[in-house]
């Protein structure tokens, strides 16, 4: 008899991350404890060495991220998971990864901030940080789930894209959905894209470890390959060594950039809910993308032509189907629980006459439907 | 040419970035001849080898050699290489850092690596200041000392890092002086052969900055000192205390067993698989 390989399962939000995260090959972990992220760093106690993987606990957060970004170039995926204080010690060396192009995935369970803030009440207020927060010019991809399956999903594909694009990769989750406790199934032998970083082929004498190519992303080699190359914090010419020349450093800058945005396509993520004939679009993500669609089903049953568009790509912002909502609604509102992260995208986007209206809300509750119901009979 | 140059020139990144950062006179060739000697004499292959830094004068050490080379943020080189070695034990781990990288701003690093007995050889040249930035004072700038940012004096208290080492668990600890080069070399070779993680702290000398605002004269007067204030640690049992007051300890200073991180983490996985 063939084995089920299909499992029913009731998960939180960080239990699902962690499943995603093993399913996608993770195999080394570095934390430090902070809540409401504990869950994934014990769970991945369990499971790594089950899989031959490694769990560590560093002696904090600025740790964590130098040993997966370590762990990576020695050629085993990695990922940690933080809350806004240990995130915010994190920039450092995340912009290490993005500068020495080291695929890693960082996991933000945000709580209110700013400082150690609310713990542990949720919050939205971690988006510009995850934008921004480590120093210099950068791009960045950063995802946010909002249900126990896109925690799952979303786990997976963060992975694939550090892998393909040799980036670090940040989820944002917020405490809600990092909690929140939903059905799902998971089938192992379902057939889900892995993607593993690309490997140079060439003889290592004729290795040019950032050189530039058609998708912007060079061939990356692991440590012990037989390869032996420098990598380096400091801007560097395609060979990896450091460089003061413009003509060097400007290339390397663009290609930095490039290799993201050549291909947004791929890399947004949403879902447009009952948008085509909305009048009034409620952009939202996270868990307050979960109120947003029950309140345009509500709105809906009360003859009011509502849609909602779920972002679950924040960054690169997902200018194009916000565009297209923009284009076809009168009024677009965006609730978040922060004080308008989001909404400054969608306002510095908007050419057209749609009004953009927020709903802010920092007082550690979450954003509920009829919140959101009163916002549009107030506006509309 | 010289045998010994020639071994020196197997290991460098000749195409590269030459001529290198540091000031005519630093200490931090002598070591890296050292560094370079030892890893011969111990037989490890070039691929097998990582060499990770922090941020300073000794940080841009790995970029000269040909090993895989990781030049990290400042004070985090032993985070990195904790990552890589947890990742793939096989390959073998060098942490180069100076004294403002390995104790200030990595003090922490540094003490829980030591704590943890992950299998990393750490060199540490402690040349008593902060090098690149122009001279400010650092944890190991002795009480009454001047620098550009203690233009007065100093009135902190230094750290001993080999001591903070032996304090923080470290399994071999080790003190040796750019002046003691031959020594070094022995003490370098013991250092990465150890399993576990191991420490050899090494004395040198910043004339450009520290020893010209302290009057210390030249690259070899400053080494003249080390000479004169070093006593092995053979030669020091036989002393006594006022006769060591203004003396340091060369030599290996500790060295113990415990039982190495990623050895225990295979009882880990072990146990985990069981329990499942």
């Amino acid at each position: 008899m063939k084995k089920k390989t299909k499992k029913e399962l009731l998960l939180q939000g960080n239990e699902a991350i962690v499943e995603g995260a093993l399913r996608a090959g993770c195999r080394f972990f570095a934390g430090y404890p902070i809540t409401p992220a504990t869950e994934i760093s014990e769970l991945l106690s369990v499971k790594l060495p089950q899989v031959d993987g490694t769990f560590i606990q560093m002696e904090d957060e600025i740790a964590s991220m130098g040993a997966i970004i370590g762990a990576s170039l020695a050629g085993v995926k990695s990922m940690t998971a933080t809350s806004g204080p240990g995130f915010s010690l994190m920039q450092e060396n995340l912009g290490y990864a993005v500068i020495a192009e080291v695929p890693c995935v960082i996991v933000d369970a945000m709580r209110g901030g700013p400082s150690t803030g609310l713990p542990t009440f949720p919050s939205q207020s971690d988006v510009m940080q995850a934008r921004w927060g480590t120093h210099g010019d950068h791009p960045i991809i950063v995802l946010c789930p909002s249900t126990v399956r896109e925690c799952y999903d979303i786990t997976i594909r963060a992975f694939n894209m550090a892998e393909k694009f040799r980036t670090p990769v940040i989820i944002l989750v917020d405490e809600v959905v990092a909690h929140m406790r939903e059905k799902i199934s998971i089938d192992e032998d379902e057939d889900i894209e892995i993607f593993n970083r690309v490997k140079p082929t060439v003889p290592p004498e004729w290795y040019i470890p950032y050189e530039d190519t058609p998708r912007g992303v060079p061939a990356m080699a692991n440590f012990g390959d037989g390869y032996r190359y420098h990598v380096t914090g400091l801007t560097h010419d395609i060979r990896g060594f450091p460089t003061s020349r413009p003509d060097e450093i400007d290339p390397f800058i663009r290609r930095l950039f490039r290799k993201i945005s050549q291909h947004f396509a791929e890399l947004h993520m949403g879902e447009f809910f009952e948008t085509d004939d909305a009048e009034i679009t409620i952009i939202a993500y996270g868990c307050v993308a979960r109120s947003a669609k029950r309140a345009a089903r509500d709105a809906r049953e009360r003859g009011l032509k509502v849609g909602a568009l779920k972002l679950n790509t924040i960054w690169p912002f997902m200018r194009t189907p916000v565009e297209k909502v923009l284009q076809t609604s009168k009024i677009i509102i965006v609730p978040e629980m922060n004080m308008g992260q989001i909404s400054r995208e969608v306002k510095r986007v908007n050419k057209t006459d749609a009004k953009v209206f927020t709903i802010n809300k920092v007082d550690g509750t979450i954003i509920t439907p009829e919140e959101i119901l009163r916002k549009i009979k107030e506006v509309r | 040419m010289a045998e010994v140059t020639k071994l020196i020139h197997k290991y460098l990144r000749h195409d590269k970035k030459f001529p290198h950062v540091w000031c005519p006179g630093c200490g931090i060739g002598i070591m890296l001849g050292s560094l370079i000697r030892a890893i011969d004499e111990c037989g490890y292959n070039k691929d097998e080898i990582v060499l990770v830094s922090g941020i300073g004068c000794t940080g841009r050490m790995p970029v000269y050699v040909d090993f895989n080379t990781l030049h990290t943020t400042h004070g985090r080189a032993l985070t990195f290489a904790t990552g890589i070695k947890l990742a793939n034990p096989a390959l073998k781990v060098i942490v180069v850092m100076g004294d403002g990288d390995a104790v200030a701003i990595g003090g922490n690093h540094f003490i829980h690596a030591a704590r943890r007995n992950v299998d990393i050889s750490t060199v540490i040249l402690n040349n008593s200041v902060y090098g690149m930035t122009g001279g400010q004072y650092s944890p190991t700038t002795p009480y009454g000392m001047k620098t550009t940012t203690s233009p007065y004096s100093n009135v902190e208290q230094s750290f001993n890092i080999s001591e903070l080492a032996v304090a923080a668990g470290a399994v071999f600890v080790a003190r040796g002086t750019v002046y003691h080069a031959k020594m070094l070399d022995g003490l370098m070779e013991m250092t990465f052969k150890k399993k576990g993680f191991s420490v050899i702290e090494v004395i040198g000398h910043c004339h450009t900055q520290y020893g010209k605002l302290n009057r210390m004269g030249s690259a070899v007067e400053m080494m003249k000192w080390q000479k004169e204030h070093a006593v092995t640690v053979e030669k020091a049992t036989q002393m006594k205390d006022d006769e060591l007051k203004d003396k340091f300890r060369i030599g290996v200073l500790v060295d113990k067993e415990l039982p190495v991180f990623h050895e225990e983490y295979e009882k880990i996985r072990r146990w985990a698989k069981e329990a499942k």
